[in-house]
């Protein structure tokens, strides 16, 4: 309560929890993390499936129950 | 100052997708592992008749090898107790941290922007729209198959309709609440919300009866009881993930936002004799 009386007393507009966020301070972050977290679903849903980037079956094969589970195809 | 507020979110995002993907594990450690060796179980017995009929075989996967005994152990990579712990965790973690950051980062965007909701409000919907969208109405069409099911010859067109599907659902699902944010002043927030709700609902069972069927029917002679299990179980792994990370996400980003007017007056302050 002291803060909120402080910032007052400083008059700067107080923002609420909601405001939105500008989209130029997301997009960077939603891009590159996007395309990051993409590729670790790769190698968990997809890997050595339907196409592989490691030859052999070991991806596959650690994350087989998961990959089951999760909803994914597996083989 | 945004940009530490959307990492502060995205942070959070991915320690709440890894605790909710520490209570998927265990659901499907508990749940889901009992199908998956019941399938494993049906495919081996199914595997030993072939080799016994027939001495052709085919590969498979976990303790698929064609030929029953001695043979299978070998070509082993992981073994069933690693698959079924370690194998299943890394799967369920990695599964949950990507998501959990992806998710913290919709909700980025969405704060704000689809209603007078609080952040925590605004978690719950982003948790319960992410499990719609990326799991269940992927799943409607093309259901979670057990060990056994599968035959291995298809998995590519398989594989490229799942993920379609999931990529056109996450695209009806941001059109139809774009759509209810259009309509909103005109129609009011309940009746446009009802239209883009129906819009999805219609624009989804195209798709489904558009899109080729799943290739591979079940085997007959698969237990039905079995399959159901190992669906039902899927569906709770999904459902607990995505409820945990709604729940902690929504706790640890009210948390943080509720600061964000400190945030906003630093910018202020910084900024004021920059644009003075």
């Amino acid at each position: 309560m002291a803060e909120a009386v402080a910032s007052a007393a400083i008059s700067t507009p107080a923002v609420s929890p909601s405001a939105p966020l500008p989209v130029r301070a997301v997009l960077p972050w939603a891009v590159f993390v996007g395309l990051l977290m993409l590729v670790a679903l790769y190698f968990v849903g997809a890997e050595q499936g339907a196409t592989a980037v490691f030859a052999g079956e070991g991806v596959h094969e650690w994350v087989h129950d998961g990959r089951h589970l999760l909803g994914f195809p597996c083989h | 100052m945004y940009a530490s507020t959307v990492r502060g979110l995205l942070v959070r995002g991915m320690l709440a997708g890894l605790i909710a993907g520490l209570f998927a594990f265990a659901v499907a450690y508990v749940v889901g592992e009992p199908p998956v060796r019941g399938s494993i179980a049906v495919e081996e017995a199914a595997a030993a008749q072939d080799a016994a009929s027939a001495p052709s075989g085919h590969a498979g996967h976990g303790g698929d090898a064609a030929s029953g005994e001695a043979a299978e152990e070998e070509e082993e990579l992981v073994s069933r107790p690693v698959q079924s712990t370690v194998g299943l965790a890394t799967g369920v973690l990695v599964y949950g941290v990507a998501l959990g950051g992806i998710a913290s980062l919709a909700f980025s965007f969405a704060l704000g922007r689809v209603g007078g909701f609080s952040p925590r409000a605004t978690a719950a919907l982003t948790g319960a729209g992410a499990f719609g969208l990326v799991y269940l109405v992927p799943f409607l069409k093309y259901p979670a198959t057990p060990p056994a099911v599968g035959n291995p010859d298809t998995i590519g067109q398989r594989t490229t309709l799942f993920f379609l599907m999931i990529l056109l659902s996450v695209l009806l699902g941001v059109g139809a609440i774009i759509l209810g944010r259009r309509l909103a002043p005109r129609l009011g927030n309940w009746n446009a919300t009802l239209t883009a709700a129906g819009g999805f609902v219609v624009a989804t069972a195209l798709a489904f009866v558009f899109l080729p069927d799943n290739s591979d029917a079940v085997q007959p002679g698969f237990p039905a009881a079995l399959l159901w299990e190992f669906r039902i179980a899927s569906l709770a792994v999904q459902l607990v993930l995505w409820t945990v990370f709604a729940v902690v996400f929504g706790v640890l980003a009210q948390r943080l936002l509720a600061t964000r007017t400190d945030d906003a007056e630093v910018t202020a302050r910084q900024q004021a004799p920059a644009l003075g």
